[in-house]
């Protein structure tokens, strides 16, 4: 998001429509973010201890993500955005049989290998129809979506991703049946990707 | 413009079995959040999609984006219906397309 309120609107006259939107839409979501950044504190200072459950006290102005991110550890409003654009309104199960294998620490965030391994059978019946993996603190929540069909025989996709700094990283199954399966993997990161400092 | 790539495929298979498929091309990966020396923003340039068929059946499909490292690699399997030909598809941002074609021998 490049959406700068400091700097003065684009020379040209001619705004078109789109750009109106997204000037719009960026304002939302720096306003939702100015949100997140206030009440931050406001949930630190509540003392709440190390151990909490990650559902735990929710600030009413915090926006509460729908799956339990590691305590501590910042998620995006754009990583937010993905995830409601993934499960809508689907209630996802979190864990079983979903695993995401990723190393606990990574010393370059520019080569992280993962998994993302979900036991279904693959039938035409009952089979993971796509595959989902998301960043929560990379500038670009979404880093990989896989479409699979049955004759796959074996639920699992493997890769290398980038990480820019320490986060939770977040798989996502869709099932034929229509239901959603997450796994979250927090990921100590030394030194990150991504290009952004 | 093509870029290298490299198939990676179990030497023996016979029909039934699920075996794992390793793709690899060679590619930045520019993500777009980079500056040059000169503060320039480095256009982002990625390899937007994977499709892979195998006979005339589309197998597998991956859609990446810039949180994907450099050289894209990723492993996939497949239940082997007989032998056949794999086609891999990757195109990126500039529109390049790259193809790979790799027969499957069973038996």
């Amino acid at each position: 998001m490049s959406a700068d309120p400091t700097t003065p609107a684009e020379p040209h006259s001619a705004v078109t429509i789109s750009d109106r939107r997204d000037f719009v839409l960026g304002g939302a979501a720096a306003a939702a973010l100015v949100l997140l950044l206030q009440s931050t504190p406001r949930a630190a200072a509540g003392e709440a201890p190390e151990v909490a459950a990650p559902v735990a006290a929710p600030s009413p102005a915090e926006p509460v993500s729908r799956i339990p991110i590691s305590s501590g550890l910042a998620h995006s409003v754009q990583f937010e955005q993905a995830l409601q654009d993934i499960l809508v309104d689907a209630e996802p199960v979190v864990g079983e049989p979903m695993t995401l294998e990723l190393p606990d620490l990574a010393e370059n965030g520019n080569v992280v290998p993962y998994s993302l391994i979900v036991e279904s059978p693959m039938t035409d019946t009952d089979y993971v129809r796509m595959l989902y993996l998301l960043s929560t603190a990379n500038p670009q929540a979404l880093v990989a979506k896989f479409q699979l069909i049955p004759a796959n025989g074996k639920a699992t996709v493997s890769g290398r991703m980038r990480l820019a700094k320490t986060q939770d990283v977040v798989g996502i199954a869709e099932i034929s049946t229509g239901q959603m399966v997450v796994a979250v993997r927090k990921v100590e990161v030394t030194i990150g990707g991504c290009g952004n400092e | 413009m093509t870029n290298k790539t490299r198939i990676k495929l179990p030497e023996k298979t016979a029909v039934g079995d699920v075996i794992e498929v390793r793709a690899l091309i060679n590619h930045v990966m520019e993500t777009g959040n980079r500056k040059d020396a000169a503060g320039q923003i480095i256009p982002r340039n990625i390899i937007r999609s994977l499709t892979v068929t195998f006979g005339r059946v589309t197998v597998f499909m991956a859609e990446f984006g810039p949180g994907i490292s450099s050289n894209p690699f990723v492993a996939f399997y497949m239940r082997v219906p007989g032998p056949g030909e794999f086609v891999f598809t990757w195109e990126d941002d500039a529109g390049a397309k790259t193809v790979e074609r790799t027969p499957l021998y069973v038996g």
